[in-house]
């Protein structure tokens, strides 16, 4: 063995210095770099006019400067989000760069040496000219370990992930024993990232032990979730590490294929996780005999169809053998029978992308992080009516209150905060008085949410539990599979009930039936949907049962978004003769000039969409918003004179 | 449906089809790839594409039905020629997602699912595109159109009525010179 190993790393060694060596070539110290955010959300913001305006003003120009895409790093309040390496001044960070600003940029800064202040975010390394971004509790309460390197590399170039360390984690695994890879992983305490929070060293040791001519190493990239990206995200800004955790737990287990399971409804996570494995191929390291070492591994991508249940393992299972995507009964757990009745090991793109690291700085490093029973960090998108959504990597152990209010800039308009969802349509919805909970595994199963896949949700006092819940159930109504009878019918009923309950039709009895039906589905169901498909109906009839009653007696939606039971009119007190803003703005023609030529709107026409509300002129705000609907005046439409 | 244009051009696309196959191994695990890739070629599964499938597969019709339609990906309708996608996931509801899809529905007189007659727009309701931080969002021929609100609807809607005048226009005025 002593021989291939250090065959391995001379492999390994004579690769990297290439890489080095590219990078370095392709960074010339006299010209200017420009990096740009180009994951989906950036390009959602705008970044590919970005990107045109960029390279256009510079060839008008005639100034020298690389334009780089890069992935995303997860402020996605701030896209398109653009660093810029101008020689003589440190990194700096700008968002919000539209094209004007690009042409701004180019000739404030690249030409005159004015870095424009009024546009910065800040600079990303310390500096006596510009604050840095780490001033930020934003950034500085941040711990990045599998979202490192996201943002700050080019996801296309191999070279550049090589020459940031990256495969030395798979060099070390593939130069010791499966077991001392294991154990590494056992010992660092990493639990699975996709939810339920098993033991990831414990799942490798049973695939590794499992006796069969076939394993199979599937990476869960099936990101259902409504309200959750960070798989996406790290699919598009990294997928080299991916690959490399899938290559060293393939190794771990003695697994020859490994199949990436990516929604389909991800264009650009499928293109960038095809193009870095052909790339990671044509080096060497994945395919045939890896590095010399005679480990072989076959990768593939598999496009899944967009349904939720099939982030379910065994439903995932069915959906690759070409089947409908229904779960299974466990066990056999897919670490015994699997794929095609082949021990197989499923890990979601967190876990993964977590291995590279932990094998590279070593258990007692990981474990050094986070909290005792939760090692490491977790990531969060948090989004919804926070003032900086995006993604954000934090130690396990951070409380609620941190992540909302300090990093993620907590409610804006001055609004208040009423509750967060986690764990998406599995997950609970808490309240204020949850802010101390620190997240973690344990801690948030035990509040009634749980981690799921890390989508947070946070409301405001104008989002209405009651709808919200309904949403959810509406959700897991469509996406349960049929098989268990209580899943398929006892979610309609819920639908039903809440629905009634949002258009004002609620009965007494309601409250009680919501949650016996709910403890019934709970109990009835065989996977991991149906088990937790009403605990955004419990937890929210539990905190906030106030709301439901509201709805039930009084017809009446106390955050006014229910919107059979709210009502939109004009203060004629306060509207402004001969303004017309919120005229236009109407889709549906139901604004009226009345007699004194002022506006009012007609309730028959109205669809309650909002848009008048934006369009009053700040100095008037004479729209009013009012629950229950009868509260509204009525005013005639004046007949139109006969033309 | 029946004119003699379209017949042919349903015979174009299974000739297609039939060409795809015979690339393909006879697997049952390539059931959802291949569907895929039709879908992806034609942008949509036909009855007969189906029947197709499951000859090629070995497997009963019935069968490949109900793997394609416990999928949300496989669409079995022609699609409008601008595709509009609305996403309603959790992050967009909260900011008001159904109210920029009633918007699309009113603008184009038809429900989520449906194609206008003139064959230009169809509307489909998605789960989730991940643009969550940007929402409310939608998706109009595969471009995400960030923060919607109803006079955006409207703006991108006008967007297609001009290019279709200017289109026509060009045409017009080419077709003045000949």
């Amino acid at each position: 063995m002593k021989l291939s190993n250090r065959s391995v790393s001379e492999h390994f060694a004579v690769l990297v210095a290439k890489a080095r060596q590219k990078v370095q070539e392709s960074k010339e110290p006299d010209k200017p770099r420009i990096y740009i955010g180009m994951a989906t959300c950036g390009l959602a913001a705008g970044a590919t006019e970005t990107k045109d305006a960029f390279e256009e003003i510079l060839a008008e120009r005639g100034i020298e400067a690389s334009v780089i895409p890069v992935g995303c790093i997860g402020h996605c309040y701030g896209e398109p989000l653009v660093v810029i390496e101008n020689p003589g001044f440190p990194a700096i960070c700008y968002h919000k760069v539209t094209p004007g600003k690009a042409r701004a940029l180019i000739k404030a800064f690249l030409e005159e040496g004015d870095p424009l202040f009024e546009y910065v975010l800040g600079a990303m390394e310390e500096n006596d000219l510009i604050p840095t971004v780490m001033d930020f509790p934003r950034f500085n309460m941040e711990r990045r370990i599998v979202m490192a390197e996201c943002g700050a590399i080019n996801p296309e170039d191999i070279d550049q992930y090589l020459a940031s360390g990256g495969y030395e984690a798979l060099v070390k695994a593939l130069t010791s024993s499966p077991v001392e890879v294991i154990q590494e992983i056992t010992d660092s305490g990493l639990r699975g990232r996709g939810g339920a929070g098993f033991p990831t060293g414990k799942k490798w040791q049973a695939a590794h032990s499992a006796e069969a001519s076939h394993k199979t190493v599937i990476c869960n990239a099936d990101e259902g979730d409504p309200g959750a990206y960070m798989d996406r995200t790290i699919l598009e800004s990294n997928p080299h590490q991916l690959l490399e955790g899938l290559a060293i737990c393939a190794y771990a287990v003695g697994a020859e294929s490994a199949i990436i399971y990516v929604r389909a409804e991800y264009p650009l996570a499928v293109k960038m996780i095809s193009s870095a494995i052909d790339r990671a191929k044509d080096v060497g390291l994945l395919g045939k005999d890896i590095l010399g070492s005679q480990f072989s591994l076959d990768v593939s991508v598999f496009q899944g169809s967009g349904a939720f249940v099939c982030g379910e393992e065994t439903a995932l299972i069915q959906s690759l053998e070409g089947k409908r995507g229904m779960p299974q009964h466990r066990p056999p757990y897919p670490v015994q029978k699997g794929l095609w009745r082949q021990p197989t090991v499923i890990n979601n793109v967190k876990t993964l992308s977590s291995v590279p690291a932990i094998l590279r700085n070593g258990s007692a490093w990981y474990r050094k992080i986070g909290t005792k029973s939760s090692p490491g960090t977790a990531i969060f998108s948090v989004v919804g009516k926070v003032v900086h959504p995006g993604l954000v990597e934090i130690p396990m152990g951070t409380t609620l209150g941190e992540l909302i209010f300090d990093i993620c800039g907590g409610i804006p308009n001055k609004k208040k905060f009423k509750a967060v969802q986690i764990g998406g349509p599995s997950g609970g919805c808490l309240p204020e008085s949850f802010m101390d909970t620190p997240v973690d595994f344990d801690s948030l199963t035990e509040a009634g949410a749980m981690m799921g896949s890390g989508g947070m949700v946070v409301m405001d006092e104008d989002s209405c539990l009651v709808n919200v819940a309904r949403f959810f159930i509406d959700f897991t109504q469509n996406e349960s599979c049929g098989k268990c009878t209580f899943c398929r019918i006892g979610t309609r009923h819920l639908l039903n009930i809440l629905e009634r309950i949002t258009k004002g039709q609620g009965k007494e009895e309601d409250l009680d039936i919501l949650q016996e039906l709910s403890q019934e589905i709970k109990e009835g169901s065989l996977c991991g949907l149906g088990k937790t498909a009403p605990n955004p109906v419990l937890t929210s009839i539990k905190y906030f049962r106030d709301e439901y009653e509201a709805h039930v007696r009084e017809k009446r939606c106390p955050a006014m978004m229910c919107r059979a039971l709210t009502a939109f009119y004009i203060d004629l007190e306060k509207c402004a003769r001969g303004c017309d803003a919120c005229v236009g703005s109407c889709p549906v023609d139901a604004i009226f000039t009345t007699r004194g030529r002022k506006k009012a709107i007609d309730q028959q026409l109205c669809v309650k969409c909002g848009e008048c509300v934006v369009a009053c002129p700040t100095e008037y705000n004479a729209v009013k918003k009012v629950s229950p609907p009868e509260l509204a005046p009525v005013i005639e439409r004046p007949q139109e004179k006969a033309s | 449906m029946d004119d003699p244009a379209s017949i042919a051009e349903e015979e174009a696309i299974l000739e297609d089809i039939a060409e795809m196959l015979s690339r393909s191994e006879k697997q049952r695990e390539n059931l959802i790839p291949i569907l895929q890739e039709i879908q992806q070629r034609h942008s949509y599964l036909s009855p007969d594409a189906m029947e197709m499938v499951a000859q090629h597969l070995g497997i009963s019709s019935s069968e490949v039905y109900g793997v394609a339609t416990f999928y949300n990906q496989f669409r079995f309708h022609p699609p409008g020629k601008h595709q509009i996608k609305v996403c309603l996931g959790t992050a967009c509801h909260v900011v008001g997602g159904d109210i920029i899809l009633e918007n699309f529905e009113r603008k184009l007189g038809i429900k989520d699912g449906e194609t206008t007659p003139d064959r230009e727009f169809s509307i489909e309701r998605v789960a989730c595109v991940g643009c969550c931080a940007l929402a409310p969002v939608a998706i109009v021929d595969d471009v995400v159109q960030a923060c919607m609100a109803p006079s955006k609807v409207e703006g991108i809607l006008l967007g297609f009525d001009i290019q279709r005048e200017r289109d026509e226009r060009e045409r017009q005025e080419s077709e003045a010179i000949q």
